[in-house]
């Protein structure tokens, strides 16, 4: 049934401060969700007072210096730290998205930094994707073809056809907006999400690919599909300025097409 | 996570879990027929809504003159069955959203259809009876 009432251990309490160091000039406060499944203890936000001075630009470095110098145990993901990857997708004031992306300055007041809202947390900033890979897997993300590759060449494909995989594979999976999507915070057992949705919109679309039919028999299903109310949190949360609402109409439309 | 095995949660694989009874091969129509019946009644509520002010102040006399016209009684019979149409599937995406498990869900979209279809029976039924 529909809860109303929050869990009681999603109560964030208020945490440590630590205070810049004396004499520092340009200093702006980090208030970090943390927990730690060990301890048994609700969340709570913690604040760390950076030098900015001394601090590289985006709100990754701020984390990779609290993590070097104030508090080692402060547990995030990341690697490649220029948007490629996806590790580091974070809430950060308020917007799901890429801490290596995020230029400290763009946040007025202090940064509020909470891992991606909806999904089960295991430790501070990284959340659980299992489920999320999971789904991902479910839709078969890969080509799907009958026809043997020509002998010693690649599947060829015209520019016109290329064209149309443009604001899909740019896709880095950091979820950040499946987990800004109010259907997915809801429904997530079995709505598919906008990331994932556009991964399988990814493959509906690529000429070389035969399994059109099967993939949109596999989401033809009031859940998998349907539950996106085009809310459009996805496009505006997306760190890489992709709009998977719009993916997610695309193959509505093929739907509709296949029956007329 | 390993911890929610001692907790009662099945052991299950996340794959599994996802494809649960697979996809129900379903949606699209009420999915279309919820844009098609929101297009309609755009011109049909804008229609019912200048005419119920054009009729404000008539008397019982005139205003059941009005219903009975036979343009007027079938615009109000489309606007009757598309308004209910377009509420139904409305209120089924509504209960889909938030009640999680399936058989109140399927429970509860029953009464709500049944309440559309019962409402829109009434108020054709009404519309006939002054028409007729």
């Amino acid at each position: 049934m529909a809860e109303f009432k929050l869990p009681a251990n999603s109560t964030v309490s208020l945490g440590k401060t630590h205070k810049a160091e004396a004499g520092a000039k340009n200093v702006k406060a980090f208030k970090i969700y943390r927990w730690d499944p060990d301890t048994g203890e609700n969340p709570r936000a913690d604040t760390f007072e950076i030098d900015l001075d001394k601090c590289g630009p985006m709100v990754l470095d701020a984390l990779i210096k609290i993590k070097n110098e104030v508090d080692t145990t402060l547990t995030f993901r990341r690697s490649c730290r220029e948007g490629i990857c996806g590790s580091c997708a974070m809430n950060i004031d308020g917007l799901n998205t890429l801490a290596c992306l995020k230029p400290i300055d763009d946040v007025t007041g202090d940064v509020k930094i909470n891992p991606l809202p909806h999904m089960p947390v295991v430790k501070d900033l990284v959340p659980d994707l299992s489920q999320i890979y999971a789904q991902l897997r479910s839709v078969e993300p890969w080509l799907k073809s009958d026809t043997p590759p020509p002998p010693d060449a690649e599947r060829l494909q015209s520019k016109a056809e290329r064209a149309k995989l443009d604001g899909l594979w740019e896709c880095i999976l950091c979820f950040c907006c499946s987990t800004a999507c109010p259907s997915y915070w809801w429904n997530g057992d079995r709505y598919l999400g906008p990331a994932v949705l556009l991964q399988a919109y990814r493959w509906i679309a690529d000429s070389r690919d035969e399994a059109m039919g099967e993939r949109l028999d596999d989401l033809e299903d009031p859940f998998r599909l349907y539950r996106c109310h085009t809310i459009m949190n996805c496009a505006r949360t997306c760190p890489k300025g992709l709009n998977p609402a719009q993916a997610i109409g695309k193959i509505k439309q093929l739907l509709v097409e296949r029956q007329a | 996570m390993a911890q929610d095995a001692f907790q009662g949660v099945p052991l299950r694989s996340a794959l599994g879990r996802v494809r649960g009874k697979g996809s129900a091969r379903g949606g699209t129509h009420h999915w279309f027929m919820q844009r098609v019946t929101s297009i309609a009644l755009l011109p049909l509520m804008l229609w019912f809504t200048l005419s119920v002010a054009a009729l404000a102040g008539a008397s019982h006399a005139e205003t059941v003159a009005w219903i009975g016209r036979p343009v007027n009684a079938l615009l109000l019979l489309a606007s009757i069955a598309l308004a209910f149409h377009h509420t139904a599937a409305g209120l089924q995406v509504i209960l889909e959203d938030y009640l999680h498990k399936e058989w109140p869900r399927l429970v509860a979209i029953l009464l709500a259809k049944g309440a559309c279809w019962l409402a829109a029976i009434a108020a054709a039924f009404a519309v006939l009876r002054i028409a007729i």
